[in-house]
């Protein structure tokens, strides 16, 4: 309740709040494409080779305001997207490789710019580190707004190139048979995708923001089959985590960002891997034992069935241990029975003794001969 | 059949990769109304083929046109039928919307499809069988669902010359009937379909035109004239051995047509 409370009227905790935020919705929605385009790794290699664009925008202009740190990570990432299509199209370097050696080679660059400037007697560099991890209590209302503004534009984009977004993602080919310029396409998608990277540096450093790309939309493809519907989640997922991550190191002294805003993004991707409906963990589990139940349900029936026809009276009593026999390794004979019973298909007509009633003989038969049906209409 | 308008001309085609030619020198003259198959062993350039007259490959040289024009000026005459193995069947999305996607090409820019194209789009499900499925969530299709849903968004595109890349793949006896049965009420209407084939067994049951490929154009026109054991072992270099069988015999033609009660 505290921690809602200096939410809403802590200037410096709603400033960083409404920064995470931001590039949580952003990054979620942007990372829904990249992740069902098979992209994942993109946004990884993105945003460690924005890290060298950061320092050089440093050593140019001396300055450290963020609004010129960005552009320069903004141009390097985006040089590095654009290298890596060059290295996959031009050389037999598969995209795996590609991302890696644009990935390990910008991010050395930075970290060799990096520890160069930390050499330097000159103090102005001390701050630059933050953004390798991240630090969103640094954030100002002067940092979120043109966040803010550069993260409306994005999705406006998105919003307004859904469709063609929707059909380059599902079938480049057709995309492209259509008429649409699928590079085109591809070069606008993926510079949205780094500027949503753009928009987190700050706040979750080059070294984690991949996550913010990933971790949203994976989470949120668990919950729905809808593109719209996971986009939104996705954000809705980004903010979340955003929001939670900047207010719970803001609460540690020195507690960097983008490690604890990955925590709990990762806790929402491990709570939908194992209980969202129909695609979760948990929930197959729960239907693969419901219909091994049912199966049982259906085999003791059969089975008596099967004993009463080979008497005349198809009331006639069998024991259980009888039917313990005939299913053998399936066990919970006993609480079939008694769920049958329940359904008025069969009773106990002495101690141990279980005959079909007239409705069981009929569902028996049922499903006899639903089953040599499906048998037979295999061709 | 030198007045008969051609749909499809390609002249002196040529595709590379690296410095591996994959078509070389390709003459193709398909005219208009007909089903047409291309066969040929696999690496043999079918799928690239249909790719580049579709614009979707930049050949080395050569020359295509639709009905005379280049293809970019005669795209929406144009149909396309991708494998289905060519996307992600998992992508979360349901069957009419697929469908709809058939429609973007008129729509263009921005547009987003209304009701017109979401009835069209029913239609053409209808037509293919899968009404009941339209709401369907795409990873829960079967092989032959996913692609009667295919055929369903390159019905929506209203076009003259339709492209399949392998539409009988993995599909079940159902399916491939129905989707005979599509090609030639599409054929019936003046359209013309170009389907990449693998069973040889079938190709004169359900195709008039034929067109044996292995990286060169071996051989193209009816089947009653090209389809033959020569051809394929030109083709297919002596390894198919019940060619013979399938194959249209050039001495008798007549003894071997199709059975009428085809199955």
């Amino acid at each position: 309740m505290e921690l809602l409370n200096s939410l809403l009227f802590d200037y410096t905790l709603r400033t960083v709040a409404l920064g995470a935020a931001t590039l949580g919705i952003v990054s979620g929605a942007l990372g829904s494409f990249a992740v069902l385009r098979r992209q994942s790794l993109l946004g990884d290699a993105m945003s460690h080779a924005a890290l060298p664009g950061v320092v050089i925008a440093f050593m140019l202009t001396g300055s450290k305001t963020p609004v010129i740190l960005l552009v320069g990570a903004a141009v390097a990432g985006w040089l590095g997207a654009l290298l890596m299509n060059g290295v996959v199209r031009n050389t037999r370097i598969k995209e795996d490789s590609a991302l890696g050696i644009i990935l390990s080679v910008f991010f050395g660059f930075g970290l060799m710019l990096l520890t160069f400037l930390q050499r330097n007697p000159d103090a102005r560099q001390a701050g630059l580190n933050s953004f390798l991890f991240g630090q969103a209590a640094t954030l100002l209302i002067s940092d979120v707004i043109p966040m803010a503004i550069l993260g409306t534009i994005v999705l406006l984009l998105v919003l307004i190139f859904w469709k063609e977004f929707k059909l380059l993602s599902f079938d480049r080919d057709f995309a492209a048979s259509l008429g649409y310029p699928v590079a085109w396409l591809d070069v606008v998608l993926t510079s949205l995708l780094v500027l949503a990277i753009v928009v987190g540096l700050q706040a979750v450093g080059v070294v984690l923001m991949s996550a913010m790309v990933v971790a949203p939309a994976a989470a949120a493809r668990q919950w729905t089959d809808r593109l719209g519907v996971m986009v939104f989640l996705a954000a809705l997922f980004g903010a979340i985590a955003g929001v939670g991550g900047a207010m719970i190191s803001s609460l540690g002294s020195g507690l960097s960002t983008g490690p604890v805003v990955v925590l709990v993004v990762s806790g929402i991707v491990l709570l939908s891997l194992l209980f969202a409906p129909n695609r979760g963990l948990v929930w197959n589990w729960v239907r693969q034992q419901r219909d091994r139940r049912k199966l049982r349900l259906q085999s003791v029936l059969t089975n008596m069935y099967y004993l009463a026809e080979q008497h005349d009276d198809m009331a006639h009593p069998h024991a259980v241990t009888v039917l313990q026999a005939m299913n053998f390794g399936q066990g919970g004979v006993r609480r079939s029975l008694h769920v049958l019973r329940e359904r008025g298909l069969v009773q106990e007509s002495s101690s141990g003794f279980w005959a079909l009633t007239a409705e069981g003989v009929e569902e028996a038969r049922q499903l006899i001969d639903s089953r040599r049906a499906g048998k037979g209409g295999d061709r | 059949m030198t007045e008969r308008r051609f749909a499809i001309e390609v002249e002196d085609l040529t595709l590379a990769y690296q410095d591996k030619p994959v078509l070389w020198d390709i003459d193709l003259h398909v005219p208009e109304g007909i089903l047409m198959a291309i066969v040929g062993p696999n690496g043999a350039g079918k799928t690239t083929l249909i790719k580049t007259i579709l614009g979707l490959l930049k050949p080395a040289a050569g020359r295509i046109t639709i009905y005379g024009k280049p293809f970019v000026a005669q795209r929406k005459l144009v149909a396309y039928v991708p494998q289905r193995g060519s996307v992600d069947w998992d992508f979360p999305t349901n069957v009419l919307d697929v469908v709809m996607m058939g429609r973007y090409g008129r729509l263009g820019w921005v547009k987003w499809p209304g009701r017109e194209d979401r009835e069209l789009a029913m239609e053409a499900l209808r037509k293919v069988g899968m009404a009941n499925f339209a709401h369907r969530q795409i990873s829960q299709l079967s092989g032959g669902q996913q692609q009667r849903t295919f055929l369903a968004r390159a019905l929506v595109q209203d076009a003259q010359i339709y492209f399949m890349d392998e539409p009988f793949q993995g599909v079940d006896a159902t399916t491939e009937r129905a989707i005979i049965q599509l090609l030639k009420e599409l054929r019936a209407a003046g359209k013309t379909v170009v389907v990449v084939h693998h069973d040889l067994q079938t190709v004169s049951e359900y195709f008039d035109w034929v067109t044996l490929l292995n990286v060169r154009r071996i051989a193209s026109g009816p089947v009653s004239q090209v389809f033959t054991e020569e051809n394929l072992r030109l083709t297919y270099g002596g390894k198919v051995a019940f060619l013979s069988k399938t194959a249209v015999s050039q001495s008798t033609p007549d003894t071997l047509q199709p059975a009428s009660s085809g199955g």
